[in-house]
């Protein structure tokens, strides 16, 4: 199924498949901006998988990364319709760029006692998960890594005892030597 | 340190700073301090509408005639979610507008005070941008930049939306200049690889045998300079052209290589030979559905050159092989330059060859009907007399949205651009007569004429009290089928002719309705009434309703319907449509 339809016109012929992106925003840190962003994807029909924002500097700059779904004739469009929003800077897809670097976190609350413990910390200790001490002694611990290791860790772990999970979804970042950003 | 002004008082300035001459608004609560403003000065003149719906229209048409930005001035809440149609068609139309808004005090804002609403959050999706100005020293560069964004790039509707403490409160104004706009703030027109996208497009063209330009509303929006160039450039390469809806008037309809409108409604030939060609030049259009048709079947066999000024608009609805970016009138100088530089020129026996194809389509004479000498007026007759009649004057022409707006596009020819002033991507009912308002303002010395349907004219009948008022004597041109015309006619044509509530029972005696308004009111039910009636307008010094009976189930032909290619254009309801197209094209609009 082709989701990237926009409205009921038949679109061309479309040569490329639904691929998976990260688009790398960088806006002025203004009221509004993220609703102007998050109102074009959904006002056009667009997904947005996962979306992370925060500001990145202390020159008013915010970074908004956003994953979605379409294949290349969409986040062309996708692209270009960002640019036309006034306080953006700059637009990147990271899957375009080649390479880059993916990552998340998730806290994940557990469900610990005496019968699971040793399990459970062994897979903790594997994925290399850290415990966040808190005021309250419950057992969470903290993820950050690919996306991809989150969920193998979320697989394993929910085997052994009931959890809660809180996750950030991805930031990424290209890894080639990059021109100056304006 | 520099004199402190209150908010209001910067609104004025920041105006006058920007070179405006005329504001259209209705006051209300929230803009009051601005209003008191507007009182104590003389510079800018106000003009009072009946309905915010007409201030916004009325600064499009202004803006449109123009060709400068038509500023608004509405209150809070309803006055801001009034205009919300208009903000979407100048966004869609791309019209350089400027609109105030009052807001609630701050100390009110989100607490469901009176006469509030999410005023930046309503109209997000229907402006380029927009303010909420909190603070009043940062509202003179919130002002000047939002002129610039208004007119720059692709043009379109920039929102302020104003506190009332802000407009009472004390504060620094700063000169345009003294403003500094980051550049990513602003259409940057150094595009990479240009040049290179030009050299491609010359030898795509010189090297075409069935080349067609596309002329869109982007020539128009470039300004007068680029539509003499993209007259030269298509005179220099001897290539037929055609134009959308918003872009009549860049071509001379006069011009030997001008093939008229393309698009559901437009011409025969020139809609075959946007299917048949081998080279597609378009300018400043944007592949809207109503030129396109059925997208896979949209000229099949052609390289495909698009000059636009919005990156989002190429590749969008149509694969283009050598999309350039930038101001028309900047490309068609280095257009210009490098075909000239290099001696380029075009096939000429191929070309010969192609127009006679074309010249064969011509011979359908898609735009043909009868009228009876003494008979009912054909719609198409009323629009053909009336341009015959107001040719050699200097005349605007605005129209509503419907039948009467696709024939007066077919019927009516333009020689200039900014003579022409139609909703074309929102198609908006109502647009026409504030429209015309705003145009006769511009233009005090012109002829403005808004040719209307009976249906659309009501939309906005109520600014018949401000053209009376300011003296306004624009031409209410009336096509009076007593339905809304295209409506019925796709009632007729895809729903077996159950004309579901398009018949507009209980209309107004359209000439006491203008006499209750002090204006002129003519009407003509006969063909041989229909000269003396458009006469008479003309030379009425005043506001004039001309009520023109015309023939009620006339359709408007050539059309291709929803669904079908350039291809399968209907000339007349006798010819059916494929069965199976019809069907698709019933769920499109």
């Amino acid at each position: 199924m082709n989701k990237s339809n926009k409205s009921v016109y038949d679109s061309p012929t479309i040569v490329s498949e639904t691929q998976r992106h990260i688009l790398t925003i960088l806006v002025d840190n203004e009221p509004g901006v993220l609703a102007r962003v998050i109102g074009m994807f959904s006002g056009r029909g667009y997904n947005i998988d996962s979306l992370n924002v925060a500001e990145v500097s202390n020159q008013h700059l915010s970074r908004i990364t956003i994953v979605t779904q379409g294949t290349n004739e969409v986040l062309e469009q996708i692209q270009t319709q960002l640019m036309n929003i006034v306080p953006v800077h700059s637009v990147t897809n990271l899957q375009k760029e080649g390479s880059s670097v993916e990552a998340e976190v998730a806290l994940v609350y557990m469900d610990i006692n005496e019968e699971n413990k040793k399990k459970a910390y062994q897979i903790c200790d594997f994925y290399r998960a850290r415990k966040i001490e808190n005021e309250h002694n419950s057992v969470i611990f903290e993820i950050a890594g690919a996306s991809e290791r989150i969920d193998t860790f979320i697989k394993d772990i929910s085997k052994v005892t009931e959890i809660e999970i809180v996750r950030s979804g991805p930031v990424a970042i290209s890894s080639i030597t990059k021109d100056k950003e304006e | 340190m520099t004199k402190q002004l209150t908010g209001a008082e910067i609104v004025l300035k920041s105006l006058l700073d920007q070179g405006v001459e005329v504001v259209f608004g209705y006051p209300g609560g929230a803009v009051l301090p601005i209003y008191d403003s507007l009182f104590k000065q003389n510079s800018i003149r106000h003009i009072l509408v009946r309905q915010e719906g007409g201030a916004i229209h009325a600064a499009e048409g202004y803006a449109r005639s123009s060709g400068r930005i038509g500023v608004v001035l509405v209150t809070s809440g309803p006055g801001v979610t009034n205009i919300v149609t208009g903000l979407t068609d100048a966004m869609m139309d791309s019209v350089p507008i400027v609109c105030i808004a009052g807001q609630v005090p701050q100390h009110l804002i989100g607490s469901d005070a009176f006469q509030e609403c999410d005023t930046t959050g309503i109209t997000r999706p229907c402006t380029k941008h927009n303010y909420l100005v909190k603070d009043v020293n940062k509202l003179s560069s919130v002002f000047h930049e939002a002129f610039a964004i208004a007119n720059n790039g692709r043009p379109g509707p920039v929102l302020i939306d104003i506190p009332k403490d802000v407009q009472f409160a004390k504060g620094e104004y700063l000169e345009s200049d003294k403003i500094f706009i980051p550049k990513h703030r602003l259409f940057d027109p150094n595009i990479k690889d240009n040049e290179k996208q030009i050299y491609e497009s010359c030898k795509l063209i010189a090297n075409a045998k069935k080349p067609i330009f596309y002329i869109g509303g982007g020539c128009i929006n470039s300004g007068l300079k680029a539509a003499h160039l993209v007259r030269e450039f298509v005179k220099e390469t001897g290539a037929p052209a055609t134009s959308t809806l918003m872009g009549l008037g860049v071509l001379q309809s006069s011009n030997k290589f001008s093939l008229g409108m393309l698009g559901m409604h437009g011409m025969y030939e020139a809609n075959l030979a946007m299917h048949d060609c081998d080279v597609m030049i378009n300018i400043g259009a944007r592949f809207d559905d109503r030129v396109t048709g059925r997208l896979d079947a949209f000229s099949p066999n052609s390289k495909k050159i698009h000059i636009d000024i919005d990156a989002s608009s190429i590749n969008k609805n149509i694969k283009i092989d050598v999309p350039i970016v930038g101001d028309v009138a900047s490309i068609m100088i280095q257009t210009l330059n490098f075909w000239k530089k290099n001696k380029y020129s075009t096939d000429k026996n191929a070309l010969a060859l192609w127009w006679k194809k074309i010249e064969e389509w011509k011979k359908v004479q898609c735009l043909h009907y009868e009228q009876k000498k003494d008979g009912i007026i054909k719609p198409q007759q009323a629009i053909k007399r009336l341009y015959e009649l107001t040719k050699d004057k200097n005349t605007i022409i605005t129209t509503e949205v419907g039948q009467h707006q696709m024939w007066a596009a077919q019927y009516y020819k333009f020689e200039e651009p900014n003579r022409w002033l139609t909703s074309g991507g929102l198609g908006t009912m109502g647009y026409g007569f504030p429209a015309a308002i705003g145009a006769q303002v511009a233009n005090p010395e012109a002829l403005v004429i808004d040719i209307a349907g009976d249906a659309s004219i009501l939309m906005n009948m109520q600014e018949m009290s401000t053209a009376v008022q300011h003296r306004l004597p624009i031409k209410i041109f009336i096509l009076n089928n007593e339905y809304m015309g295209m409506v019925r006619q796709w009632q007729e044509l895809l729903h077996g002719g159950r004309y579901s509530e398009s018949y507009t029972d209980s209309l107004p005696d359209f000439v006491k309705l203008a006499e209750s308004y002090k204006a002129k009111g003519l009407r003509a039910t006969k063909a041989s009434e229909l000269d003396k009636v458009i006469k008479e307008m003309i030379e009425t010094d005043n506001t004039v309703i001309a009520d023109i009976c015309v023939d009620k189930e006339e359709n408007c032909f050539p059309m291709i319907q929803s669904g079908s290619a350039h291809n399968e254009m209907l000339l007349n309801k006798y010819q059916t449509q494929d069965k199976q197209a019809a069907e698709k094209g019933k769920i499109l609009v």
